[in-house]
């Protein structure tokens, strides 16, 4: 498929979801619809990183919390609108991807690993000690009232979120079969031989943890909208870095389709799951999952041939 | 004088608390610094360490530290068939990319915690000993018996594990065999059953640093994930591979982040470590005593 083709399809999928409040009148689909769309968000920045580079990033809670929190702290001191809001979180997402990269990437992926889950930490711990931002209580926050068109708040994040969804895709396969994700996937295949033919190293590995850093941070940005309240334990949990990694782990990391693949399913199933089973057993099942997945089927749903498709290149 | 007396008691507990976490890091030593198996379930299986010696020390009132060395034998055990599944998985495929080794253990720390939770619960749980409770008093300094017996465990069993490692033939194989697996080879020695052992010798020693976190305070399912940052920072500290190093890091970070609970705010001590770590890895990436590689 080519790409203005594909940027069409996408802008139609928003478009389709810009009337959805119209037809379907049940709240409950868009707050579950929601969590859904923001795991592909959340999984296609991931994979930019981690699937296309091999570099696996164990925080991505660190990221959407930072995102969720800058969007809430924009809210509470400016009364910046969602728009503003998803930017200031993108910009977070920038920094906090550079300069973790930065400091840790010049060595070996598995410090960078490292850093980031003691990223979650840190991050967590700092908004525990901030009392403007509510500290380990939360912050509860008033929200405007949603434009009229979609007739609920969940039926605005939800728009928001699959706008946000569809653009975070379309831009991950736009690096995909650019110069970029060439010069990521030879930097996964062998880093001395990639660095030996010319391509920047660092320099893109920077760009891939900018990229994906802005948009796991963007999709933790309209969350503090959807529950209009925003606490540490939920902004920083684990669920969201596992979930992050294991998505396109069982898709398949090599294409952008893996993650969008292993989010449906897997959130989906959650979505059904976490009204009948505890957290902790979903957990559980998501880490045996993992287990079986990495030491089974290193590629994922994609690399076991049920959705064969061409290849890009 | 307050400040004296302040900086001075700041400056033991940091030393008595680096002691306890040298323990903690010298299974990391072991499987990241000389196996460069980047086991990120270390501290959960530290964790999982410490609920076996609550639960042994519970019910069979024996004294938590006698019950973690009791439990090393299980625990090496445990090391040894996990080792072998890993490698299974992965290195004898000749496929094992680090991603992938990382992802698999951080799966199994998943489910040490998530296995803990639905079998003990979340609630905090503790040991039982006659000197819990009890400190020793040295002039203006206060400590109490719960951190120095567990904190003088530590230069001794460090100090038995680098003779190990120096004196023996089998140590000195467990430090070859990341670095020349053919030459171990002819030698006549089996690289994979030196892994093995290492691995297993790993987990031992995860159990005797359960116990001494059992001893030292409260545990619950989550406590190595605070863990797994200041590990990885005084094992990259110290250099890959250095075992005495290790005690030497583990106390370094053991004070700046007691001087930094005492001086400017307890919230802030969790970053020490990161701080610590991203600096390392900065500045001196081979560590303060690792050799140049």
């Amino acid at each position: 498929m080519r790409m203005p083709l594909f940027i069409a399809l996408a802008a139609l999928l928003i478009a389709g979801g810009f009337l959805l409040p119209q037809i379907v009148p049940n709240p409950f689909y868009f707050y579950a619809g929601y969590v859904v769309l923001q795991y592909v968000a959340i999984a296609t920045g991931w994979n930019i990183l981690g699937g296309y580079a091999g570099y696996t990033n164990f925080g991505a809670s660190a990221f959407f919390g930072a995102g969720a929190y800058m969007a809430a702290l924009l809210f509470k001191a400016f009364g910046a609108s969602l728009l503003l809001q998803l930017l200031g979180a993108g910009c977070v997402g920038i920094i906090l991807g550079v300069v973790t990269g930065y400091l840790t990437l010049r060595i070996q992926g598995i410090y960078f690993a490292i850093a980031t889950v003691a990223l979650v930490v840190v991050l967590e711990t700092a908004v525990h000690a901030t009392d403007y931002l509510g500290g380990a209580a939360g912050l509860p926050l008033l929200l405007p009232p949603p434009p009229a068109w979609f007739g609920g708040q969940p039926q605005y994040v939800f728009f928001v979120m699959l706008a946000l969804a569809v653009s975070a895709v379309v831009a991950a396969r736009w690096i995909e079969i650019s110069w970029i994700g060439r010069s990521l996937r030879a930097i996964r295949a062998s880093e001395p031989a990639a660095e030996c033919s010319g391509v920047p190293t660092l320099k893109l590995k920077l760009l891939a943890c900018a990229v994906s850093g802005c948009i796991m941070s963007m999709a933790g940005a309209p969350y503090p909208s959807y529950s209009s309240y925003v606490d540490p334990a939920s902004a920083f949990s684990l669920t969201i870095s596992l979930n992050a990694l294991a998505m396109p782990l069982i898709g398949g990391t090599q294409s952008w389709l893996g993650p969008v693949i292993g989010a449906l399913l897997m959130a989906t199933v959650q979505q059904i799951a976490t009204v009948t089973i505890s957290s902790e057993l979903n957990i559980l099942a998501v880490g045996l999952v993992l287990i079986a997945f990495v030491v089974l089927a290193p590629d994922g749903l994609l690399g076991l041939g049920l959705f064969r498709r061409r290849q890009v290149s | 004088m307050l400040i004296l007396n302040l900086g001075l008691n700041a400056l033991v507990t940091g030393v008595v608390q680096g002691c306890i976490y040298a323990l903690v890091a010298l299974g990391l030593a072991v499987t990241f610094g000389l196996l460069h198996v980047p086991n990120v379930a270390h501290p959960a299986m530290v964790t999982g360490g410490s609920y076996a010696v609550v639960v042994t020390n519970n019910w069979y009132e024996i004294d938590p530290l006698v019950a973690g060395v009791l439990w090393t034998v299980p625990f090496y055990v445990l090391g040894v068939v996990l080792y072998e599944f890993y490698a299974r998985s992965f290195e004898s495929r000749g496929r094992g990319s680090s991603l992938q080794a990382l992802t698999l253990f951080f799966g199994i720390s998943l489910i040490i915690e998530v296995g803990l939770v639905v079998a003990f619960g979340t609630e905090q749980q503790s040991v039982n000993a006659g000197y819990v409770g009890h400190s020793l008093a040295l002039g203006l300094v206060v400590i109490p018996y719960r951190f120095l017996i567990p904190a003088a465990l530590a230069p001794v069993i460090i100090l038995l594990l680098w003779l190990y490692l120096t004196r023996t033939n089998t140590g000195l194989a467990i430090r070859a065999v990341a670095y020349e697996e053919r030459a171990l080879q002819i030698c006549g020695r089996n690289p994979a059953a030196i892994k093995r052992h290492a691995f297993g010798i790993a987990m031992a020693l995860a159990v005797l640093a359960g116990a001494a976190l059992a001893v030292t305070a409260t545990v619950d399912p989550f406590a190595g994930r605070s863990q797994l940052g200041r590990v990885f920072a005084i094992v990259v500290l110290a250099g890959m591979g250095t075992i005495p190093g290790t005690l030497a890091a583990a106390i370094l970070i053991g004070v700046a982040e007691s001087l930094v609970m005492a001086f400017l705010s307890p919230s802030w001590a969790p970053g020490v470590a990161f701080a610590i770590l991203l600096a390392t890895l900065g500045l001196r990436p081979n560590g303060l005593f690792g050799a140049s590689r």
